[in-house]
């Protein structure tokens, strides 16, 4: 499969990508290394993983990091509850103890057990400490685990790995350098409005335009959460569902539906009906 | 100017590869003999005579992050076409070692290393007024002789010193802080029971051995941010004295200067080479003691760093006198900003602790609403009883 073959499939499961990131994916399926996609907020860094899932029809064990991750919420547990009731109940021996029944899988555990290699997303790898890191870079490079009540559990299969980051925090150059690295902008005209006709089909051609054309003229203001695919989706979906047709006629709806995009009270009060209707006049 | 020219007796692919790689690494990036390797396989898995996918196969292998994102398709064409590209040069700061302004910092930084020319230049002249402010008396300082003595006469090594440790007391005072959420811990409070259950499976179900958990630190990160304008040319030194002290003392601290443009110098605060740390300085210092724009540096600190340097357990620190070219709209802005993604933002402001000063200025006037701290940093004493004050903030 050449990476353009690739960047057809994801279209069909309703993902646009563009001609770097097909090429990143592909790269990354072809020699199975991890993919670290970094990016701003909103651009479809973690609906890649899914539309990867989805085209390939294989599952998606996703891991979301947060501060304070640590190796008993991402990688196994064991089930001490359980252990002690049976150690009270039925006198289990300690072998019987310590075996794959009594063993909680976490998400990176789970994803290198599986017959079929599933993707696993990695989701805001820098929001996880630097010691969650290092834990991460040893299954990355060998896909095993060590368990020292069970002993090494090698990868039956290599899951596809996808992490995510928007810049928290600098991540380590070992990291970086077991990953192939792609960064993601915001999409050009063209690019959203392929997006938006695949998601929101039923939207009109001329307000298709206008959406988009908004949204890329807003994203050049000065706000403090400058909209993403999601927000523009959003808003697509309210607009239809709202049966408006043009963005010109009724200005008290758009002022309203700009909920779906303006998330902070600031960015609202930067986007005052003045300066909307001068966006609205270059659009339309 | 790198222009690479394929050498003569370059064979193959292979050959050529290395090369990239080998130019890549000239322009600043970090890659082994295993990434060449890695290229050539990635050349077997796209049409290796397409340049569009070659570009962004290599593209996709070799970059480490954003900033070079950007800058690859230069390199790349800069090699395989020899379009050439200006290398962006991290040697070259050597050169500039004894030029300018190194001066500024060579006392601390240098040591005992620093050139009789240098010491000349260090030892301000008197009565030259260059800055504004200078003339005015100190007050709330215990030593009544040096409320006489003009600030610029303070800057031997001694004060450096002081300021510096100073400023290790303050990282201390801030750093000390405790974490909600309890770990497990040698000792501690709280009884482990979880783990006590696990362990005493090795005894036969007996609780023998004890394990405890604890509220771990969590210490506060710091972030300095100091204005080395015109106006506050004279406390410079003392500042910076005193931001080297915060960076010396706390692996995580983050440190800016900011004039009419801003700067991290942080890297170059933690350079072990003191030589090369002063020439870093002295590179980033150029356009000193002009005017100031707090509002544009700060705006830029909150654009390209904040989302990195600060956190809800940063203190943010900004050193100025809030004497400002730019609006002061621009500064209220951004400090709102900042104060909304850290802990405490404080302002250590030099003329605070002079007599009959009010914070009248456009500058501070904006600034006022959006700190929580307005402190004044105009003497020793001031700088080392900021430390209290820490501890309660």
């Amino acid at each position: 499969m050449t990476h353009l073959e690739l960047q057809g499939s994801l279209s069909a499961t309703g993902y646009v990508a563009d001609e770097s990131l097909s090429m990143a994916l592909h790269l990354a399926l072809a020699l199975g290394r991890p993919l670290l996609i970094e990016g701003p907020a909103g651009v479809g860094k973690t609906e890649i993983a899914k539309a990867l899932a989805e085209m390939q029809s294989i599952e998606l064990i996703r891991l979301q990091c947060y501060e304070g991750l640590d190796a008993s919420h991402a990688i196994y547990e064991w089930n001490y509850q359980r252990q002690l009731l049976s150690i009270r109940a039925e006198n289990t021996s300690e072998e019987e103890l310590f075996s794959e029944k009594y063993l909680l899988k976490r998400p990176l555990l789970h994803a290198i057990s599986r017959d079929k290699a599933p993707v696993l997303l990695i989701d805001e790898i820098d929001r996880a400490d630097e010691e969650f890191e290092a834990y991460l870079l040893e299954i990355l490079s060998d896909f095993q685990i060590t368990i020292p009540e069970l002993g090494t559990i090698h990868a039956k299969t290599r899951p596809i790995v996808i992490l995510t980051a928007n810049g928290t925090r600098d991540l380590s150059d070992a990291l970086r350098r077991r990953c192939l690295y792609v960064y993601v902008d915001y999409p050009d005209r063209d690019s959203e409005l392929a997006i938006l006709r695949k998601r929101v089909p039923h939207v009109e051609d001329r307000l298709a335009r206008q959406i988009v054309g908004t949204v890329q003229a807003i994203r050049r203001e000065d706000l403090d959460k400058t909209p993403g695919i999601a927000e523009m989706l959003d808003w697509a979906a309210a607009l239809s569902g709202l049966g408006v047709n043009d963005l010109t006629e009724d200005r008290a709806t758009l002022q309203a539906t700009l909920v779906c995009l303006l998330k902070t009270a600031a960015d609202r009060g930067a986007l005052p009906p003045e300066v909307l209707d001068r966006i609205l006049g270059k659009v339309a | 100017m790198v222009v690479t020219h394929f050498p003569s007796r370059a064979a193959g692919v292979a050959d050529r590869m290395s090369g990239f790689i080998a130019h890549l690494r000239l322009n600043g990036l970090k890659l082994g003999p295993g990434e060449t390797g890695e290229a050539l396989t990635a050349l077997t898995q796209v049409s290796a005579t397409d340049v569009q996918e070659v570009r962004l196969a290599l593209k996709t292998l070799l970059v480490p992050d954003a900033d070079t994102w950007s800058t690859f398709d230069a390199l790349f064409d800069a090699y395989w076409f020899n379009a050439g590209k200006t290398r962006s040069g991290t040697a070259s700061t050597h050169v500039r070692t004894q030029s300018a302004r190194p001066t500024l910092w060579q006392p601390h930084l240098n040591g005992a290393g620093a050139d009789t020319e240098g010491q000349n230049e260090t030892t301000p002249s008197h009565g030259d007024g260059d800055a504004e402010g200078v003339d005015g008396r100190l007050i709330a300082t215990r030593s009544a002789n040096l409320r006489k003595r003009d600030l610029r006469e303070l800057m031997d090594e001694e004060t450096l010193r002081e300021a510096e440790a100073a400023a290790r007391r303050l990282a201390q005072a801030i750093r000390d802080r405790r974490s909600r959420r309890r770990k497990r811990s040698q000792r501690g409070a709280l009884l482990d029971l979880r783990r006590i259950q696990r362990t005493s499976l090795a005894r036969g179900g007996e609780l023998l051995d004890l394990h405890y958990r604890k509220r771990p630190d969590r210490s506060m990160r710091i972030v300095a941010i100091a204005d080395v304008s015109g106006s506050m040319t004279v406390y410079s030194r003392v500042f910076l004295a005193f931001i080297k002290g915060l960076i010396d003392t706390d692996t995580s601290a983050d440190a800016y200067l900011f004039h009419t443009r801003l700067m991290r110098i942080t890297p170059a605060l933690r350079d072990h080479d003191t030589l090369r740390a002063a020439g870093r300085l002295s590179l980033m210092a150029e356009g000193f003691g002009g005017g100031t724009d707090i509002g544009g540096c700060l705006a830029n600190f909150v654009k390209n760093h904040a989302a990195k340097a600060v956190n809800n357990r940063t203190v943010v620190l900004v050193l100025s006198d809030g004497y400002c070219t730019g609006t002061p709209e621009a500064l209220a802005d951004s400090l709102s900003k900042i104060r909304r993604k850290a802990r405490r933002v404080v302002w250590l402001n030099p003329l605070l602790g002079w007599k009959d000063y009010a914070p009248v200025n456009a500058g501070i006037t904006a600034a006022l609403p959006h700190i929580d701290a307005h402190l004044p940093a105009n003497t020793l004493d001031a700088l080392a009883a900021l430390e209290p004050q820490f501890a309660k903030l």
